[in-house]
């Protein structure tokens, strides 16, 4: 780890000039990703600017739907009577996340800006594209079983490792960012992140010194009979080797509208389209979830290690799928 | 059926605590944070070192640039090959390894050789570790980088086959009979290959050295190691000083399971710097650095065939195994040791290969040699017993080994069908449905799976200390290490019954090298060896007390003969007539003592068969010990849930049973089977180190992605003993259960999966990839 200067801010205006001023500073919530990489050296920041005084807080109904600060903690939210009640597939795939520890500590907009596990990009003595652009990508012919199968390309096969955007990509998140200007905009989460292409390192849209203030996830039907499946290596504290967030509204046994994301295969949280149009009009039947299913890693280009999440992938949407309309 | 067997304890009160679940003595210490660890010690002057460790895995260094480090504040040093000063010896050569006793044929920072990736390269000395860690940082290092080999798997590897291996300690090659003829003849054959992933011991406590040169040539170090008297003698073969010169000090140790069971590179590199440096110098590994600085379980193919009749005996077992080492040393497991002891069979053959790759070597990892290969031998008879349809338990005890087939001697004692039948009745094995994949729970499948568990009593000796005070306490002294699992407690309880004091009047001292000499706390020997000599100490204590009573014309005891004294409460007294005697107080005060102190051996071998119960006890008959095969046995039960749509393994039910000889204590013994049983879990369904092929240099070097069971991973665990009296082992009949708890767990858990599934993983650890990718057999 280098030598940083701190910053507590006060006001978004302060943080994000501070941000947007120099060319190596960063903001810091609650450091569980933050640090770690830079102690790993993968990280170099010559200052953070703290923002957990910021405003970003609160949990609440709006007309757009249900309101979540930045800077709410994972286990608030997981644990959050409203959250529980409409979107259980929000409340699970934070609790079913990194330990107690961590989600005391750890923020929302922190956790959609983590990065990856791939274990090249965490050690600097490997080459690796995302962490310096050109010099390589050794995981596509090496240990490369806990990376990704969607989204991949010849630069970069890393796993967006989280949990929490995979729910809220599936459930039509939005998000509120604030620049330096203090301008706001609002931007969906499936277009939040970026597929890596020639350019891993750029990894979301946001600009220099922008701030994530809010996550909106509107109120519906699919949302409120939503289920987050999580598969790994062990029963708990690991990251998902395939997960799925999956929303049905079923009336009559016919899907009316039907949400399906995936997660531990993409190369961001990876919403199926694909899957959601099989699903929605068709029987809630094994067949029609299997079939789904099948859609959603119709593109997946696995390497030698994790040609079995091509199968767990779809194991696992077509059980979160039948337990959402067994349940 | 023990009517020859001495009560151990009949010079004291009955019941005793041995054997009792005493809390921790050193828990509340623990609980509260005074209890130092060798990181702890905040010395005057103290300095902090990090290592530098290489990016590549091969190739030499061609330039270290410091300039930019040694201008960050607080720098006080970086030492490099070029400028640390030259050891007396170095385990560079097969001489200095085996004057040493190193673990590795090589020692980092001696050369500009780079062999394995993560090797240290330079030290950083800084005022704080924060300091020290950036300056590492900014060490500038200049390769000139050759292309690597990762492992034996590596075509490039060279292959060859080791006249011996684990430095000298087993045979690289092993017949007993002609098992190929045998295995010819035989009406039934099996053959499967089984491997197993780079396991890391990953203590919680990584390894950490603080040192400190009190004169020009003397040294303290506080060290986190299992052994701080074969630290103390690696230390100052390198140094070329004089053992007594060098003063090694363990008091706690974080968990060690092997890596810690040698002196390891970062802790002479840090006792040079803090000699070169003048100041104390604290090192401790980062989590990352424990991966390639402390050793690891090497990754391992084996083979195994069996030869056996219809009706499921034995005939033939031929044993290969192919595993990594590094560039230096021809260290491997032996795994084949239990599998040639473990049944009746008879004719055996093993072979090794070794491929040597840019590694550092292996080392002793929990039950080394016999977790990998009962994994292979308890699948093979669990295979077997569902080929020719007998229950598996049935099935061993077709086999079972009524002497040691390997050596053909007498087992000194053998629980092993008692913890079968104990094990099955826990269990409900009885209940088994005898098809595989056939129990389902919803949508799991649910298995049912038993292994076989057995570890050596391993030859060791060491020496204790007992000082009794004249009012009534005591201070019990071996240089002894408590790997946190309980030996402050055990060894306090001992001292208690052998001295008939309560135990709070003991105190119990290990860890330190100015103590009485103990083994290294390694190999399950601690126990047994440490808990004899402490009976053995206590009983000279007597001897000497007797003496002075039966001269002592005041005494009630005056002109008794010793052989009819005994000691019960502190009090001594004639066997025959209880009423004639006097406390040892009143004894001490008339002589005007304040206290006595006794020393005694314990030893390997040196059981009360083997005349250790009379006054020349210790003395092991060497013939005596030889003419037995010492081994403790058990057996695990496990359930497994299988998904076979998402591939999760998840253990609901265990059940382990052992007989392990005396049990010093019902609570510590019982959290060593239950830890022990965990990390076979591990091995079992988790833990694999990723060594990138091309790079020969660890991917997942971290906790988060190095897995290890957690609590939710673990269900709620039974553990029973069988009540063993074993007469040859040592004075306190103890054999020793740290690695014995994890013998046989990965066979148990992979073979309740294969009665889940009906399908037969055998390359470990089992994770979901291949649950869902296997094909049945
Ligand atoms: C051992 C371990 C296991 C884990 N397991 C899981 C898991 O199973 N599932 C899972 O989903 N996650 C897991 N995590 C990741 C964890 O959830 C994230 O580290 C955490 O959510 C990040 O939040 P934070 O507030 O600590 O972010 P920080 O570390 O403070 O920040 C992370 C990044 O986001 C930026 N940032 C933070 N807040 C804002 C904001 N409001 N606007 C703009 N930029 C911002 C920071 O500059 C930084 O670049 C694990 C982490 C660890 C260490
Ligand atoms: S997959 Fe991406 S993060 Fe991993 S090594 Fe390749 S470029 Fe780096």
């Amino acid at each position: 780890m280098n030598n940083f200067t701190y910053l507590q801010a006060t006001q978004a205006k302060e943080a994000t000039a501070a941000v947007r001023d120099s060319k190596d500073a960063a903001f810091i919530a609650g450091g569980t990703t933050l640090l770690d990489l830079m102690k790993l050296n993968v990280e170099n920041h010559g200052q953070l600017v703290d923002i957990n005084m910021l405003a970003f807080k609160g949990i609440e109904q709006t007309s757009d739907g249900l309101r979540i600060g930045a800077l709410e903690r994972m286990s608030d939210v997981g644990e959050n009577p409203l959250v529980l009640q409409n979107y259980p597939a929000v409340s699970q795939s934070l609790l079913l996340a990194a330990s107690p520890q961590l989600r005391n500590m750890a923020s929302i907009g922190g956790n959609l800006l983590q990065r990856t596990r791939c274990g090249y990009f965490r050690d600097t003595a490997f080459p690796c594209n995302k962490r310096q652009p050109g010099s390589g990508c050794p995981a596509q012919d090496g240990e490369n079983r806990g990376l990704a199968i969607l989204g991949t390309s010849k630069s970069c096969i890393a796993t967006f490792p989280g949990d929490l955007a995979v729910a809220l990509v599936a459930l039509d998140a939005v998000l509120l960012l604030e620049n330096a200007k203090g301008k706001q905009r609002r931007v969906p989460l499936v277009d939040f992140h970026l597929l890596p292409g020639t350019t891993p390192q750029k990894e979301t849209v946001l600009e220099p010194g922008e701030l994530i203030v809010s996550v909106t996830i509107p109120a519906a039907a699919h949302a409120r009979k939503s289920t987050y499946l999580k598969v790994r290596d062990r029963t708990s504290y690991a990251y998902a080797l395939a997960s799925a967030a999956v929303g049905l509204d079923v009336q009559s046994g016919t899907i009316r509208s039907a949400r399906v994301a995936l997660g531990g295969v993409g190369t961001k949280p990876w919403r199926s389209l694909a899957a959601e149009k099989i699903l929605t009009g068709a029987p809630a039947t094994e067949a029609t979830f299997r079939a789904a299913a099948a859609a959603a890693v119709r593109d997946a280009q696995p390497r030698e290690q994790n040609r079995f999440k091509v199968e767990l992938a779809q194991n696992t949407l077509v059980r979160a799928l039948t337990e959402l309309t067994t349940a | 059926m023990y009517e020859n067997e001495p009560a151990f304890f009949e010079t004291s009160p009955k019941p005793g605590v041995v054997g009792k679940p005493l809390d921790r003595v050193d828990g509340r210490d623990k609980v509260m944070g005074r209890a130092k660890y060798s990181a702890e010690y905040p010395l005057p002057g103290l300095t902090y070192g990090v290592l530098k460790t290489s990016d590549i895995a091969k190739g030499r260094i061609q330039r270290i640039d410091t300039s930019a480090a040694q201008k960050e504040p607080g720098v006080l040093a970086i030492y490099t090959h070029e400028n640390l000063p030259k050891l007396a010896k170095t385990p560079n050569d097969p001489d200095g390894k085996k004057a040493i006793g190193a673990p590795m044929g090589f020692l980092p920072m001696t050369s500009d050789v780079v062999h394995y990736a993560g090797q240290p390269v330079a030290l950083v000395v800084a005022d704080t570790f924060e300091r020290a860690t950036h300056a590492a940082r900014l060490v500038q290092v200049t390769y000139a980088a050759e292309q690597p080999i990762a492992a034996y798997t590596d075509p490039k590897a060279q292959l060859f086959n080791p006249e011996k291996i684990q430095d000298g300690k087993a045979d690289g090659y092993t017949r007993r009979g002609d098992a190929r003829a045998a295995m010819a003849s035989a009406p039934v054959k099996m053959t499967a290959v089984y491997t197993h992933a780079i396991n890391h011991h990953n203590p919680m406590e990584p390894g950490a050295t603080t040192a400190i040169w009190e004169g020009p040539d003397r040294l303290t170090v506080y060290e986190s190691t299992q052994g701080v008297t074969r630290t103390q003698k690696a230390l100052s073969t390198m140094l070329g000083l004089p053992q007594d010169q060098v003063r090694v000090i363990t008091k706690y140790l974080g968990g060690g399971f092997g890596c810690k069971g040698s002196c390891w590179p970062h802790t002479v590199l840090t006792v040079q710097a803090a000699k070169a440096l003048g100041r104390p110098v604290k090192l401790v590994l980062t989590r990352q650095q424990q991966f390639t600085s402390m050793g690891h379980r090497e990754d391992q193919t084996q083979t195994l065939s069996a030869g056996a009749t219809q009706d499921g005996k034995l005939l033939a077992l031929i044993h290969e195994k192919t595993a990594t080492t590094s560039p230096w040393d021809n260290y491997t497991e032996s795994n084949s040791k239990i599998i040639n002891m473990l049944y009746e069979c008879p004719t055996f053959e093993s072979h090794y290969e070794l491929g040597r790759a840019n590694v550092m070597t292996s080392t002793f990892t929990r039950a080394p040699g016999e977790a990998p290969g009962s994994f292979a031998i308890e699948c093979l008879m669990d295979d077997l017993a569902y080929k020719l349809g007998i229950d598996p338990i049935e099935i061993r005890l077709r086999n079972y080994a009524e002497k040691d087939p390997s050596t053909g001697q007498a087992w000194s004692s053998k629980g092993l069908r008692e913890c079968y039948a104990r094990g099955a009745e826990l269990f409900g094995w009885s209940k088994r449905n005898p098809k595989a994949g056939q129990t389902r729970d919803g949508r799991t499948l649910v298995g049912w799976g038993m292994a076989t568990a057995s570890y050596p009593v391993h030859n060791s000796q060491g020496t204790a200390r007992v000082r009794l005070y004249a009012d009534g306490h005591a201070v019990v002294q071996s240089g002894a290490t408590d790997l946190g699992t309980g030996t402050y407690t055990v060894m306090t309880q001992v001292a208690a019954d052998s001295l008939g004091l309560p135990p709070e009047k003991i105190r119990f001292e290990l860890g330190d090298t100015k103590l009485p000499t103990a083994p290294n706390s390694g190999g399950s020997v601690a126990a047994g060896t440490v808990s004899s000599s402490v009976y053995m100490a206590a009983q000279d204590v007597w001897e000497r007390l007797t003496k002075m009573a039966i001269k002592d014309p005041k005494s009630p005891l005056f002109k008794a003969k010793p052989e009819e004294v005994v000691m019960e409460k502190g009090r001594l007294q004639l066997k025959k007539n209880a009423s004639k005697g006097e406390d040892f107080k009143a004894l001490m005060k008339r002589a005007g003592m304040d206290d006595i102190e006794g020393s005694g051996q314990g030893k390997y071998g040196a059981g009360y068969e083997a005349g250790q119960s009379t006054a020349a006890a210790g003395d092991a008959h060497k013939d005596e010990a030889a003419k037995h095969s010492m081994h403790s046995f058990g057996a695990h039960f496990c359930e497994v849930h299988v998904d076979p749509d998402l591939g999760t393994v998840r253990v609901k039910r265990w059940v382990s049973v052992h007989a392990a000889g005396r049990i010093l204590n019902a609570k510590t013994a019982r959290s060593q089977i239950i830890g022990g049983s965990i990390f076979g879990i591990g091995a079992a369904l988790m833990e694999a180190t990723a060594r990138d092929p091309h790079y020969a240099r660890y991917t997942n070097a971290d906790l988060a992605e190095y897995h290890i069971p957690v609590n939710a991973d673990i269900p709620e665990m039974t553990v029973e003993f069988i009540d063993e009296h074993d007469p040859f082992i040592n004075a306190m009949g103890v054999k020793g259960i740290g690695e014995i708890s994890m013998v046989g767990v990965s066979a148990a858990v992979a073979n309740a999966v294969f009665h889940a599934t009906g399908k037969r993983v055998r390359d470990l650890p089992i994770t979901p990839d291949k649950i869902l990718g296997t094909k049945a057999v």
